[in-house]
């Protein structure tokens, strides 16, 4: 069966391949006879492990070593804070957990404990062959805080979606990721990288843009993928003009006009690409003739990705769909039919669709989903705030950005109260959930049902 | 911004890098998103192709502004 061990086998082209990260790198070629592990995977056989790293490489060493060996395992995207552990252990059922520092924790400290590092060890037993289909479960935002868990496999990852997967047609090729790879587009790099005989460079956890665009450079990056917003940001970076990417791969937000024409400035070599995907729906298609939204052309035709428009909002179904959520109460990932609503609302002009957002409130900060009732319940916490509703507000650099209304108490100060709100925002919520805008409204509307009226922009 | 950030800044001099600020893309996406109400003008929603692009440095940033504030006939210096 499909496994990355098996892929990395095929792909035989060995040698030269390597994935490097910030402080250390490995060769694919040893990637058979060897480890990363610091004990004998034979531990974590049929286990369900948490993978829990600071470090990216680390994670992608874990996945070569348990894929095919381990029953499932949790990608824990950077952003679960340590605390939260256990949580998500409880919830995934996990019994045990990789990570390449010291984790503790209710919920965590009787998991079955594994080290993994970002090399290759000799003084371990290298993993027994891959015996089983392992599920792959990745983290996506829920309302609340709370992380829906979407089940994969590797071939749900990697299956032929019709959309191109840049052949290797150079001798060499080199995947860059400014997506963190514990997440749906960062892990396609990873994937891309490793079953289209190519290498991959990696970021640390304490890089910054400007010390990965070096080792991009250093390395020559010839495939690089990011959001909108980390495109927009090199573009702002004095070290744009050190990389020179044959493709460049734009995913997770909506691609802008402005964003497309200015990297065809700055890099009028580079085949330039946006692509539909999402954790749940999985990669649906690819458009790379420079324009912003899709042909029409698109809906509705055959092929291994079937398109629908229902209700102004996309349905995708294909065979890189999810098999769904880990527990029920998430609801059906897809319809009778297997298409998967993406909740991306899309009108057509013309002979194209272009994006609008996302119809369900949800806002698109740089790629990060924030729910709007998360950060009302964070400002409805402060004693003078009657009321507030959360939405977005465009930005052409982050694509949205969240802005807030709020009904204060009469007579409240309203100067010296927004001051006071944001601050409260800042000390609970992450930078990217914090109001960029609070204006004082002397009232809200409601919807018949007595909720607040949302519609998306 | 920098008193809501509890951000200190370095001096403000044309050539400084913007991603060197202190700010990063979210920052620079609350200050245009600020100077757009203030100015009534989004310079970077109207870039248009063939344009220098994002800009990389404080003195382009400002230019982006003096630039979309002649296109719209508006005469101010509150850009700088």
């Amino acid at each position: 069966m499909a496994s990355i061990r098996q892929a990395l086998t095929d792909a035989a082209r060995g040698g030269a391949r390597y994935i490097r990260g910030a402080d250390a790198g490995v060769s694919l070629a040893q990637a058979g006879q060897a480890t990363a592990l610091q004990s004998p995977a034979a531990r974590l056989v049929d286990r369900t492990v948490l993978v829990a790293t600071r470090d990216q490489l680390a994670a992608v060493l874990a996945l070569i070593d348990l894929d095919g060996v381990a029953r499932r395992l949790i990608l824990c995207a950077p952003d679960v804070v340590p605390d939260r552990l256990g949580e998500i252990a409880g919830h995934a059922g996990a019994d045990a957990i990789v990570s390449d520092t010291e984790l503790r924790g209710p919920g965590v400290d009787g998991l079955v404990h594994v080290r993994c590092g970002t090399a290759w060890t000799a003084a371990v037993s290298p993993p027994p062959p891959p015996h089983r289909e392992t599920e792959w479960v990745l983290l996506t935002s829920g309302t609340a805080g709370a992380a829906k868990m979407v089940r994969h496999t590797f071939a749900t990852l990697t299956g032929s979606s019709g959309s191109a997967v840049p052949a290797a047609s150079r001798p060499v090729v080199v995947w860059g990721t400014f997506y963190d790879v514990r997440r749906y587009g960062g892990l396609q790099v990873v994937l891309r990288a490793i079953v289209g005989g190519g290498s991959l460079v990696l970021g640390g956890p304490d890089d910054t843009l400007s010390s990965y665009m070096r080792r991009l450079a250093a390395l020559g990056a010839t495939h690089v993928s990011g959001t909108p917003t980390h495109w927009r940001r090199v573009l702002m970076s004095p070290h744009a003009g050190a990389i020179a990417p044959d493709y460049i791969r734009l995913s997770g937000e909506i691609a802008d006009q402005a964003v497309l024409d200015a990297l065809r400035t700055r890099y009028p070599r580079a085949r330039i690409a946006h692509a539909f995907a999402s954790t749940e729906a999985g990669v649906g298609f690819e458009v790379d003739d420079g324009l912003a939204g899709f042909a029409a052309d698109v809906v509705g035709a055959d092929g291994p990705v079937a398109i629908r428009v229902q209700e102004g909002s996309l349905r995708l179904r294909s065979a890189r769909t999810a098999l769904g959520y880990l527990h029920d109460g998430d609801g059906p990932l897809a319809d009778r039919d297997g298409f998967v609503d993406t909740g991306d609302a899309v009108e057509r002009r013309g002979n194209r669709y272009y994006f609008l957002g996302r119809r369900s409130g949800v806002i698109n900060v740089g790629g990060l989903k924030v729910h709007p009732e998360e950060v009302e319940a964070a400002i409805n916490r402060h004693p003078l705030v009657r009321m507030a509703k959360v939405a977005a507000r465009r930005s052409p650099i982050t694509g949205s950005l969240v802005s807030a209304d709020v009904v204060l108490d009469p007579g409240a100060d309203a100067d010296g109260l927004r001051q006071e709100i944001l601050t409260m925002c800042r000390d609970t919520l992450p930078a990217h959930k914090v109001p960029a805008l609070v204006r004082v409204v002397p009232s809200l509307d409601l919807a018949a049902t007595g909720k607040l009226a949302r519609r998306a922009r | 911004m920098a008193d809501d950030s509890r951000l200190s800044l370095p001096p403000l001099t044309d050539d400084l890098v913007l991603l060197d600020s202190g700010l990063d893309s979210l920052g620079i996406a609350v200050l245009v998103a600020r100077l757009e109400d203030v100015l009534g003008l989004d310079p970077f929603t109207e870039l248009a192709s063939g344009e220098a692009g994002y800009p990389v440095t404080l003195g382009a940033f400002v230019d982006v502004y003096e630039r979309a504030a002649q296109a719209h006939g508006v005469h101010s210096t509150s850009a700088d």
